[in-house]
């Protein structure tokens, strides 16, 4: 997952410490001379790879080494120094996680030395980590707590600080540091750096006197964080969180004259049953309709529902953009850039601001829906959007940013109130003593709860770019979409590649559906795009999309592209800065699996075919998808923020 | 011409790695660049002797990193100079543009074609940490100087990610001299396992401090006589990070199968109280751990908490064995040299002075 491309490798944007500048290649041919490596693991023989690291090896005998600083998503460390192992010959003992084995080799994992440096170092770990487990997010599910456990923590060796030495910085919308519980695993400063590439946190000063911080130590609220959370799902500890809403929204459903509302986004339903021991993968949507039912919320609506409309947008602002282009010869912005993401949209806002005009206007699904409920809905449903709350639960940290900004606003009202992360939602669940697998299912409240599979991909990397194809092939060819590709499945797209690249060739013109007769502009079929290429790409995780943005800037392939899927979070949204922790390559394919599943099992893959979407461009949004209405309420502008906050 | 070096010739920087073995590594290894570094980051404290070898024989360094250039096949030096020493760097420069002219350096060295090498000087910022040489590399690419995780050793993976020989100073020096005179001259001195003759940086309570040339092997007794110290008490042979050795074990030689040292000796007279010393080592590291592996970044920190404790006479000796304990921990399980080497002291002066701290300062024993 990180970027191991070698001429990045020494340049200045990588984490300290981090093993990218220097280690040992695994040997990939098991058949080459020298390739295998014969050790001895606590008397148990094995034969692995050459450069493989000694934890590997353990795991593949089932031999388990504690770790704390190492993560799959990350490169080594090897600065917690719990996994030390004694390998005989050695004068010290070794990191199991970055020791690679180039020799044979007799190690031993749980020797008196070993046990002893592991009980010391977690004894040291704990002397700083200030904070009561009892008020503690992470409570059950805490690395160091879970160790301190296994290794028979029952006093502090050498000391415990009690009273905290850091503020805690409460200043972003969406992450909260709390630094007292800061371990200095690095974790999160990798994540930043090598896996994201946004570079936000740095390790700063010397010795005991060793920090986590941000430029300047300003705080998280004031530096160009793109709240993706993604550090928050790898913390070990709880010094990383994310902002919690679930006091405000307790409130608003306990407040009889408010008519709560909970849009939900289509990640967490497959992952939030990891909070209540369900295997990764396990989808609960159903069950999950219950529970928020039970917690008090009034209506309970389907975020894919608005996935569906913001295809409908999307889709059409690229025929608009192709249709400047190419029959009105007007210079317009290409590629053009998916913006369901907050925390890409920050990021390009940051890093890219001179292509904020490549982002698609469209806001994203959570924020359409929070204007069509404060709007449409509290129309047909003869409620004051006043005095409506709409909750968004979602999959993400960062959306608890969009929902603030300032531009967000235009139903009148605060377009969503909160955003509420899957990890939010669960504990809220078992507040009121939920058992989440085993409740009776339920669907959604009408009328927003029907959409369209292609709304629930949007779980998963490369799913607005499957859901939108699926529509515009069929809108501008005339032919069915299962036509084109077989099954509707559009492999391509899918999968967890960096960066995935397609390219269509249009085989027939259609005419111009009459919903489209306005945005068109009196267009009467789409001939103009016959024979033509459509070049399209997917990109998620920052460090990937900058690598797609980087390629656009030297005016290579990517900058031919049409349209590119940009998401923050490596998978995707299932793998977002709000989900259940903890986080790891294979978690996220078992969620993207469920979402695959689920999708096929709805009656249409194809967002035009939502009913209510065509209902809401009839009853409500008159003149189309970009139209004047939908202007107003679905899309919205851009800041180019560079390195300012604003 | 690495075979012309005496396989037993150990680098000078203290950790004692062969030197012909290093070179002979660097050139096995596949790369198409290859760096020669001199460690001039002379950073451990009561350390100078590098600075007289810079300020007097710059031009026999230089000629001892061609000789690595010669063995190694890398192309191009780097010397990496402490920030205390700036001061030097407009001499060295000077130096290196006289051997370019003397075409010691540049292409075609000495008319040898295809002999192609050249030196640039480096400025450390004034971290201790920045002399290990994984540390002294990622300070180099412009990183926070934190050791790498090894292996990979930078002779394989090092500077750039390329094949990379970090040397001492003296170590290239002391190459040149062996080259010239010989493997046979050189192992005349010392003994079977530490060859050759050593520069020592003697400072302290003795009557003659300075920097001596003397054979490895030498016991503690006799260099004292040697500078004048006869009367000490103890003597710290390589540093802070090395050992405090107490009057009963003068007759140990140094020597790196008994006491190593980079070649700093500080020694302490009677009246010297030596838990200040072990706090004043402490300091030392609390304030140069990079912070990066937890044994270094909080042992360093516990072991001063600890002695400060004893200063108060508020230190129990079952704590007291907690944290020799946690020494050995730190010795153990740190990521580099500096925390490995960090607790020496602390545990070498609470070993052979318990009774006089304990003495002079407890009440609660």
């Amino acid at each position: 997952m990180p970027n191991k491309d070698k001429n990045t490798r020494f340049g200045s944007d990588r984490a300290p410490a981090s093993s990218v500048a220097a280690s040992v290649e695994v040997a990939k041919n098991e058949k080459e001379l020298g390739a295998m490596v014969a050790i001895t693991i606590d008397g148990n023989e094995i034969k692995v790879p050459f450069g493989t690291t000694i934890l590997d090896a353990a795991r593949k005998l089932n031999i388990k080494i504690p770790t704390l600083c190492h993560h799959e998503d990350l490169h080594v460390a090897g600065v917690c120094r719990v996994c030390v192992v004694e390998v005989e010959g050695q004068r010290t003992l070794q990191a199991a996680c970055a020791y690679p084995i180039t020799s044979p080799m007799n190690i031993k994992t749980y020797s008196p030395k070993v046990r002893k440096a592991r009980r010391h170092n977690l004894d040291l770990m704990l002397k700083h980590h200030v904070g009561e487990c009892y008020s503690c997010f992470r409570n059950n599910n805490c690395e160091l707590q879970k160790l301190a456990k296994e290794y028979g923590v029952d006093f502090y060796r050498f000391g415990h600080d009690t009273e905290p030495h850091h503020e805690v910085d409460k200043s972003s919308y969406s992450v909260i540091r709390d630094m007292n519980k800061c371990i200095q695993c690095r974790r999160c400063v990798r994540t930043c750096i090598d896996l994201q590439e946004v570079g936000v946190l740095e390790a700063v000063n010397r010795g005991p006197d060793l920090d986590i911080a941000t430029f300047n130590d300003l705080p998280l609220g004031e530096v160009v964080c793109i709240n993706c959370g993604q550090c928050i799902n790898r913390c070990p500890t709880g010094a990383l969180r994310a902002n919690d809403p679930s006091d405000d929204i307790w409130a608003a459903i306990d407040d009889p004259k408010k008519h709560v509302v909970i849009q939900t986004a289509p990640s967490p339903r497959a992952a939030i049953g990891e909070c209540f021991g369900l295997p990764a993968g396990t989808s609960v949507t159903r069950e999950l309709n219950t529970a928020m039912r039970r917690c008090g919320f009034d209506r309970v609506f389907d975020t894919n529902f608005t996935a569906d409309l913001t295809i409908m947008e999307e889709a059409t602002e690229l025929l608009i953009r192709l249709k400047k282009a190419l029959v009105d010869k007007e210079k317009v912005a290409f590629p053009q850039f998916t913006s369901c993401s907050p925390g890409w949209v920050k990021f390009l806002e940051h890093f890219y601001p001179e292509y904020t005009d490549c982002l698609s206007s469209c806001k994203s699904p959570q924020q359409m829906f929070g204007s069509i409920i404060k709007t449409w809905y509290a129309e047909k449903a003869g409620i004051d959007p006043k005095d409506i709350v709409t909750v968004a639960l979602m999959p993400c940290s960062a959306k608890k940013f969009e929902c603030n900004r300032p531009e967000m606003q235009d139903s009148g009202y605060k377009d969503v109130d909160y955003g509420l992360t899957s990890r939010e939602l669960a504990q809220m669940i078992q507040e009121v003593g939920l058992d989440l697998p085993n409740l009776p299912p339920s669907d959604f409240d009408d009328p927003i709860g029907e959409a369209t599979g292609a709304g629930l991909i949007f779980g998963a990397t490369g799913g607005v770019m499957e859901a939108a194809l699926r529509t515009a092939v069929e809108i501008v060819t005339g032919i069915k979409t299962e036509k084109v590709f077989e099954n509707l499945d559009i492999i391509p797209v899918r999968g967890f590649e960096g960066v995935k690249y397609m390219e269509i060739k249009v085989p027939a013109a259609g005419p111009v559906p009459p919903i489209l007769n306005k945005a068109l502009g009196g267009l009467k079929d789409f001939s103009f795009l016959k024979g033509a290429t459509l070049k399209v790409a997917v990109a998620h995780g920052t460090a990937n999309a900058k690598k797609v943005m980087e390629d656009i800037k030297a005016g290579g392939k990517f900058s031919e592209c049409h349209f590119i899927e940009f998401m923050a979070c490596p998978g995707g949204c299932l793998g977002g800065g709000g989900q259940p922790i903890p986080t790891s390559p294979e978690i996220r394919a078992a969620r993207t699996k469920a979402i695959y599943a689920e999708e096929k099992t709805l009656y249409s893959r194809k967002s035009h075919e939502n009913p209510t979407v065509d209902l809401i461009y009839k009853e409500f949004l008159k003149d189309g998808p970009c139209g004047h209405k939908s202007h107003k309420l679905l899309h919205t502008h851009y800041t180019k923020r560079g390195n300012k906050i604003v | 011409m690495t075979g012309r070096i005496s396989p037993e010739y150990a680098g000078r920087g203290g950790a004692g790695f062969p030197t012909a073995v290093k070179w002979n590594l660097a050139a096995a290894a596949q790369g198409e660049r290859k760096f020669v570094i001199c460690n001039a980051d002379e950073g451990e404290p009561g350390t100078f002797k590098d600075r007289v070898l810079l300020t007097d024989y710059a031009d026999q360094l230089i000629a001892g990193m061609v000789l690595a250039a010669y063995a190694t096949g890398a192309k191009d030096g780097i010397i990496y100079l402490r920030a205390e020493y700036t001061y030097l760097r407009k001499d060295l420069e000077a130096t290196i543009e006289k051997m370019r002219g003397k075409k010691m350096l540049g292409k075609k060295i000495l008319g040898k074609e295809g002999f192609e090498f050249d030196v640039h000087t480096h400025m450390g910022s004034g971290a201790y940490i920045c002399g290990e040489e994984t540390a002294l590399i990622e300070s180099l690419e412009g990183h926070r100087g934190e050791p790498r995780n090894r292996p990979p050793f930078p002779v394989t993976v090092g500077y750039l990610g390329c094949p990379t020989s970090v040397n001492n100073v003296e170590t290239f020096i002391t190459a040149l001299h062996i080259i010239e005179k010989g493997a046979k001259w050189f192992k005349a001195f010392g003994t079977d396992k530490s060859t050759g003759t050593k520069l020592f940086s003697v400072s302290g309570d003795c009557e003659k401090p300075g920097v001596y040339e003397l054979p490895m092997g030498i016991t503690i007794k006799k260099l004292l006589e040697t500078v004048g110290g006869e009367d000490a008490k103890a003597v710290q042979v390589g540093g802070a990070s090395g050992t405090c050795v107490p009057r009963k074990d003068f007759d140990r030689a140094i020597a790196y199968e008994d006491v190593a040292t980079g070649g700093s000796i500080i020694v302490f007279g009677p009246h010297r109280d030596m838990l200040e010393v072990a706090i004043n080592f402490m300091e030392f590291f609390c304030e140069e751990s990079c912070g990066q592996c937890t044994p270094c970044r909080l042992g360093t920190e516990t072991l001063l908490e600890g002695l400060d404790m004893l200063e108060e006479g508020r230190c129990s000796l079952k704590y007291l064995r907690e944290l020799c304990a946690l020494g050995e921990t730190m010795q153990l399980s740190s990521k580099c040299g500096l925390g490995q080497s960090a607790p020496n002291a602390f545990l070498s002066i609470i070993e052979n002075f318990k009774s006089e701290i304990f003495d002079t300062r407890c009440s609660c024993r």
